[in-house]
């Protein structure tokens, strides 16, 4: 048996070890791009002038920003309450699918302050339901949070085939859409917003969703950390039975939870369907309720980390598309490989540079410490 | 009633092809999760077996090297699983959906830097592929009515895999219920502190339980690209490894039940493309994205406990801390 390993210190756990797990994740990458035949540094150049370099680039990387931080709260939200919820996915689908309804359904009637809020509800709660029927099976019916969540992103995308082919077919289209949304349900563009308060930015998707997801992860923030529901999530993630012990209804808890982090991903249709596309498509969701995950793995399930995670996918997406007119071998598959990478290092291989990394510290930090020789 | 039967033949015989590749990632599903180990992974070593066979078979123009490759290729992506929490601790759901990601990138990226079509490999002339083999006899026992269409239909006339998925499944039944490795399997997956007391290595047991996983997958991804198809398209994989998954969990991690389970699934795919537009009694017409879906629905209520009760591995998830 070796020597126990010393705790790291909180710098390190919050600021080293992802930056460790980061640059590890990108060097392997690197070493793909290489054997491929490019160069690995141009690639990242190229990334990085597309993401926040070119006019407009900016825009679309907080665009997709916007989208990774609904997804990165939904999972981290249910991390909290040690619930895994990789139906992200699904949750955000049928997000757009609620949107949708309190658009045809109401927002045709009601002037844009009303009826902005009543889509954005629509997202939240569609969303919501999608997340807590497996909650539901979880915390009554013992059923696997992980299974049942990939099952219903499953039930999701068909519900979702099913719909936009059928009954919410546009008519006289081929491709699986609904009509336009109402106006009135629509978000706003960001420049649009800006130009009367004198600020001038180029036109791109961004859209006041990203608003809502900033007042997300204050909700998270306040939620979590500074209500009797934060703490009873915490509580019921920290051990179950002691949490139930301690008079807290377990079950409860976790429905609640799945609910809320539910609502998150669902919430991500304000951006793609409220903000951008303006009608329901298929696979609008494009494998962020994945990427969600390692969002909140790398934002440590804290909103500001969270919103630091978003940006760097954020960042990847916008600029990976970068590199198909840039390179003939390498195209925005690219991120893919990244984001694989970064779950296995900064997820599935946390504790891999933990105790070395600890160990190493320990010995410059208290270098003379009697206890670790 | 001969022409109904007759269209029941081939449906029967659809669905063995279908099952073919959920055959095999359910026995590969079995071996990781008995042992203990969470295997949402399998979706992306299939998808991996897939690409390596069509490459390797598109650049040296051997079936067999590809088909190998492929097991290898699988047995790679177990290992980077295996490594990560096995070796490392880490939670088996994120290292599956990290491989699954993974395997989806690196597919494409790998696939556009090779040949430059987009992703896809470039299509295989037929003897470069596993084809069909026309049993002995068919010509013989076409005169014996009834069988002699069996015969022909769906026994004989199938590619060297399906064989292969269709032998997989009594082998890990054997393995798993026989051999001196299964009863050890099945015990590391219920209570590891036991074979650990007994002086057998955990890590190692799961170590050989994910690499026979893997070669399997590979197996099965082989099927998809060389064997039914003739080349690797992107995300070919089209979530097969996650209805494996559910047949493992519908079979209650059982062999015969999950063959079973993946019979069921096959059947209704092969159904729905046959009930395409028809108008059923009494029912009418079924929508096909609801006959799709019902994988996901029965194992949804399976684990729900309302069909029945799911009985997992014990130590299923848990990492071993000696």
């Amino acid at each position: 048996m070796s020597t126990p390993t010393p705790p790291l210190p909180r710098w390190a756990d919050l600021i080293l070890l992802p930056v460790i797990n980061l640059f590890a994740a990108f060097f392997i990458c690197g070493l793909i791009v290489l054997a491929i035949g490019e160069n690995p540094i141009e690639a990242l150049g190229v990334m990085i002038k597309g993401a926040f370099v070119y006019s407009g680039g900016l825009g679309y990387t907080l665009f997709y920003t916007t989208n990774y931080i609904f997804t990165g709260l939904a999972v981290a939200l249910a991390f909290h309450c040690m619930m895994f919820n990789i139906g992200g996915e699904g949750q955000a689908l049928i997000g757009g699918l609620g949107a949708a309804l309190a658009s045809f359904g109401l927002g045709v009637y009601l002037p844009a302050p009303l009826a902005i809020p009543l889509a954005v509800l629509g997202a939240f709660v569609a969303g919501g339901i999608w997340g807590v029927i497996p909650g539901y099976l979880q915390a009554k019916r013992g059923s696997h949070i992980v299974i049942t969540t990939i099952m219903f992103n499953f039930l999701a995308a068909s519900l979702m085939v099913y719909l936009l082919a059928g009954p919410m077919l546009e008519a006289g289209q081929q491709s699986p859409q609904t009509a336009r949304l109402a106006e009135s349900t629509l978000l706003p563009k960001m420049a649009d917003l800006l130009r009367p308060l004198g600020i001038n930015i180029t036109s791109s998707p961004l859209n006041a969703s990203f608003l809502i997801a900033l007042g997300a992860m204050a909700v998270f923030y306040v939620l979590v950390w500074h209500t009797r529901l934060g703490f009873n999530i915490r509580s019921v993630g920290q051990n179950q039975e002691a949490a139930h012990y301690a008079g807290i209804n377990v079950a409860r808890t976790i429905i609640i939870t799945m609910a809320i982090s539910g609502g998150f991903a669902g919430l991500l249709a304000t951006n793609e369907i409220l903000g951008f596309n303006h009608k329901v498509v298929l696979n609008f969701t494009a494998g962020y309720g994945f990427t969600g995950i390692a969002v909140a793995l790398m934002g440590r399930n804290h909103p500001i980390g969270i919103f630091l995670a978003a940006l760097l996918f954020g960042a990847l997406t916008q600029g990976g598309g970068e590199l198909d007119f840039e390179f003939q071998s390498i195209t925005r598959e690219m991120v893919l490989l990244i984001q694989g990478m970064i779950i296995l290092f900064s997820g599935a291989l946390a504790y891999m540079f933990n105790p070395p990394l600890a160990r190493m510290i320990a010995k410059f930090v208290a270098p003379k410490d009697p206890a670790n020789g | 009633m001969a022409d109904f039967l007759y269209q029941l033949l081939l449906s029967f015989d659809a669905t063995l092809r279908i099952a073919t590749p959920l055959m095999l990632c359910a026995m590969a599903g079995i071996f990781s999760e008995r042992s203990g180990i969470v295997d949402i992974s399998l979706e992306g070593k299939l998808l991996s077996g897939a690409f390596v066979a069509a490459t390797i078979a598109a650049l040296t123009g051997s079936a067999w090297l590809g088909l190998g490759c492929a097991m290898l290729a699988g047995i790679f992506m177990s290992l980077i699983h295996g490594y990560a929490c096995i070796t490392h601790k880490g939670d088996q759901v994120v290292s599956g959906v990290a491989i699954n990601i993974l395997a989806s990138g690196l597919t494409i990226v790998l696939g556009i830097a090779l040949f430059k079509r987009g992703g896809q490999t470039p299509s295989l002339p037929r003897e470069d592929r596993f084809t069909p083999i026309e049993w002995w006899g068919v010509d013989l026992m076409d005169s014996v009515p009834v069988l002699g269409t069996i015969y022909r239909q769906l026994i004989s006339g199938h590619n060297m895999l399906v064989y292969v998925a269709l032998l997989a499944v009594p082998l890990t039944a054997f393995i798993l219920y026989r051999s001196r490795f299964g009863l050890r399997l099945r015990a590391v997956g219920e209570v590891p502190e036991a074979v650990d007391s007994a002086g057998i290595s955990v890590t190692w047991l799961r170590y050989r339980a994910l690499i026979v996983g893997g070669a399997l997958c590979g197996i099965a991804g082989a099927y998809l690209s060389i064997a039914q198809g003739g080349n690797f398209v992107r995300e070919m994989s089209a979530g097969k490894g996650y209805i494996a998954l559910a047949a493992v969990i519908f079979g209650n991690w059982k062999p015969l039940s999950a063959f079973m389970a993946c019979l069921m699934f096959g059947f209704l795919e092969a159904a729905t493309t046959r009930l395409e537009g028809v108008a059923l009694p009494l029912i009418g017409e079924v929508p096909t994205q609801l006959m799709l879906a019902m994988p996901y629905v029965l194992t949804v209520l399976l684990l729900a406990g309302f069909i029945g009760k799911p009985r997992p591995p014990a130590a299923i998830g848990k990492p071993y801390h000696k």
